[in-house]
């Protein structure tokens, strides 16, 4: 399949400080890729040069099959952008923005009335398109946002922390937008710090920790690849775990409420020594589970997780 | 739909100055310092002076393209920085001059559009008449151009408080007109009066006007011009330059 991204040993420093260190990916065509990491891991640095907000100290972009820096025009017209706490005009209504914004696309004529007003019924702004930004609901602002960035029809879409601050409401609404859009051809670049929505939309998530790719791959393999994160959770009536220490297959042992988690690469084998080890307690429950993204991680950035919005 | 190259340049340069005249023009520090300050300024020269409008309309238009002209500029790109919507601007596919070029129109038309209100004011109630429209037509084009750059290039300070920018326009701005011969024809200034003045680009702003209504001028008007002219390339493309810095600095 085709790449729409190309990055090749991109590197920026401010002052002292290597905020991305030589990092290489490729994103295909039609893909949703997830762009994770703990703050200041390098994301939004990466973003903002990938978008050519920000001009990297060495190495290569291709968007859509131009490079940035030889064709800074083409290869920007064919992308749409929502920065991180982006914002719309708020004293323009939500359709004076979006035709701004087409104009810059270098889009003219009547069609791009049609197109904003289309695109913001879509949207499920119909009602409101004449109202001014300023009165609009954090949410609704957000899809105002997106519109702008999806007015010139980009084959890429890239949004940085997209429902930073939303409710669940507008956080689904703007799920759903985007899956449409994924399914609708464009191919989407999001960076994120919140796990699950990494999880649940993207099709290849690359993991960036302190300016370098820790790991990239599909959430399934990431997973699959730290099988020793498989987890026997237990719960016992009178809360009283035995030592990890005593254990041949068990790794490390967490306390979770009034759970205990026991990480192991041998489930079967870790629930046997549990069971003869914890001998005649009673059980409240016993659960096997897989490593989630989450486990993924904090194994490779040794990270707080913030899964916040 | 989609045009290239120069056409989508001119479309962005009209997109940019159209949203900065629709936001930025009813905003209160625009309306201080770019009309407000500059009448005020006037009533005080012009009050208990045995002057009329004929002698004193070449100053007021002074003051007004300097003061709205650069009233403008020092609001936007702190206001945006601020609002989050100059990082989206940046990853258009629009060369950064294009920004700063809009930014500058904007303020040149602001002071444009209060200009003509005065000279029909002057024309219709007065029946005051300039005697060299090309003139007039050429001041009005340099001056509104020049301190619509200036405005700008005080908003290359790489902040997102707008009223930072604000002080230091101001801290320039009001020296500047007390030493530009405004109200005062340079003939009548000391010496050392005409010699601090030709610091200030406003100086031969008012000289061309006088020159265009057919008053009394001291510097011949081609003099006048090409001073101006050199002003406007130095503060336009010091604007460009100093904004290019500093834009990436705001995110």
């Amino acid at each position: 399949m085709k790449e729409a991204i190309k990055i090749r040993d991109l590197h920026k420093g401010f002052g002292r400080i290597k905020a991305v260190d030589g990092i290489n990916f490729a994103v295909e065509q039609g893909e949703i890729f997830g762009f994770l990491g703990p703050n200041g891991a390098g994301k939004t640095t990466t973003a903002r040069m990938i978008t050519g907000v920000l001009e990297p100290d060495q190495g290569d972009i291709e968007l859509a099959g131009y490079n940035l820096k030889d064709n800074f025009v083409e290869a920007r017209l064919r992308i749409g952008v929502v920065p991180e706490a982006a914002n719309a005009y708020q004293e323009l209504t939500a359709l004076e923005n979006l035709k701004f914004m087409a104009k810059m696309y270098g889009l003219s004529g009547k069609d791009i009335n049609n197109k904003a007003v289309e695109l913001l019924t879509r949207l499920g702004l119909k009602e409101r398109i004449n109202d001014k930004v300023k009165g609009y609901s954090k949410g609704m602002t957000q899809r105002v946002i997106l519109g702008m960035a999806l007015i010139n029809d980009p084959e890429i879409l890239f949004l940085d922390e997209p429902t930073r601050g939303l409710d669940v409401q507008s956080t689904r609404i703007m799920h759903e937008i985007i899956q449409d859009l994924n399914h609708g051809g464009n191919t989407i670049f999001i960076t994120t710090h919140n796990i699950q929505e990494a999880n649940q939309l993207c099709n290849s998530i690359a993991i960036i920790n302190k300016g370098k790719i820790a790991a990239i791959d599909s959430p399934e393999n990431l997973k699959d690849t730290f099988k020793e994160l498989q987890t026997v959770e237990i719960c016992l009536e009178d809360m009283d775990y035995p030592d990890p220490e005593n254990f041949q297959y068990i790794s490390q042992a967490i306390k979770e409420g009034n759970k205990m988690k026991y990480y192991t690469d041998d489930p079967d084998r870790a629930v046997k020594e549990l069971i003869g080890l914890i001998g005649n307690k009673k059980i409240v429950g016993l659960n096997i589970l897989e490593p989630d993204l989450e486990d993924v991680f904090v194994e490779l950035t040794g990270g707080e997780l913030n899964n916040g919005s | 739909m989609e045009v290239k190259g120069l056409r989508l340049l001119v479309n962005q340069l009209k997109a940019i100055t159209w949203k900065n005249i629709k936001i930025y023009y009813s905003e209160s520090p625009v309306l201080i310092f770019g009309v407000l300050f500059p009448f005020c300024l006037f009533l005080a020269f012009a009050l208990g002076r045995e002057l009329g409008f004929y002698e004193l309309l070449p100053g007021l238009l002074g003051i007004t393209f300097f003061f709205a002209g650069s009233a403008v500029g020092p609001f936007i790109t702190p206001w945006e920085t601020r609002t989050g919507t100059l990082e989206r601007l940046l990853a258009l596919p629009a060369p950064r001059w294009i920004l700063v070029a809009g930014d500058i129109l904007a303020g040149f038309f602001f002071a444009i559009f209060l200009a003509v209100l005065i000279i029909l004011f002057a024309y219709i109630v007065l029946g005051i008449k300039f005697v060299n429209l090309f003139l007039l037509v050429l001041t009005a084009i340099i001056a509104g151009l020049l301190f619509a750059g200036l405005g700008s290039a005080f908003a290359a300070l790489p902040t997102d408080k707008p009223s930072n920018v604000m002080m230091l326009a101001n801290s320039i701005r009001l020296p500047v007109i007390f030493i530009s011969g405004i109200f005062v024809p340079l003939a009548e200034l000391p010496f050392w009066g005409r010699v601090i003045s030709y610091i200030s680009p406003v100086t031969y702003v008012v000289e061309l006007l006088r020159a265009a209504l057919g008053g009394v001028y001291y510097l011949s008007p081609l003099l006048s011009a090409v001073v101006l002219g050199i002003f406007m390339v130095i503060i336009l493309g010091g604007a460009v330059i100093l904004h290019s810095h500093t834009l990436t600095r705001r995110i």
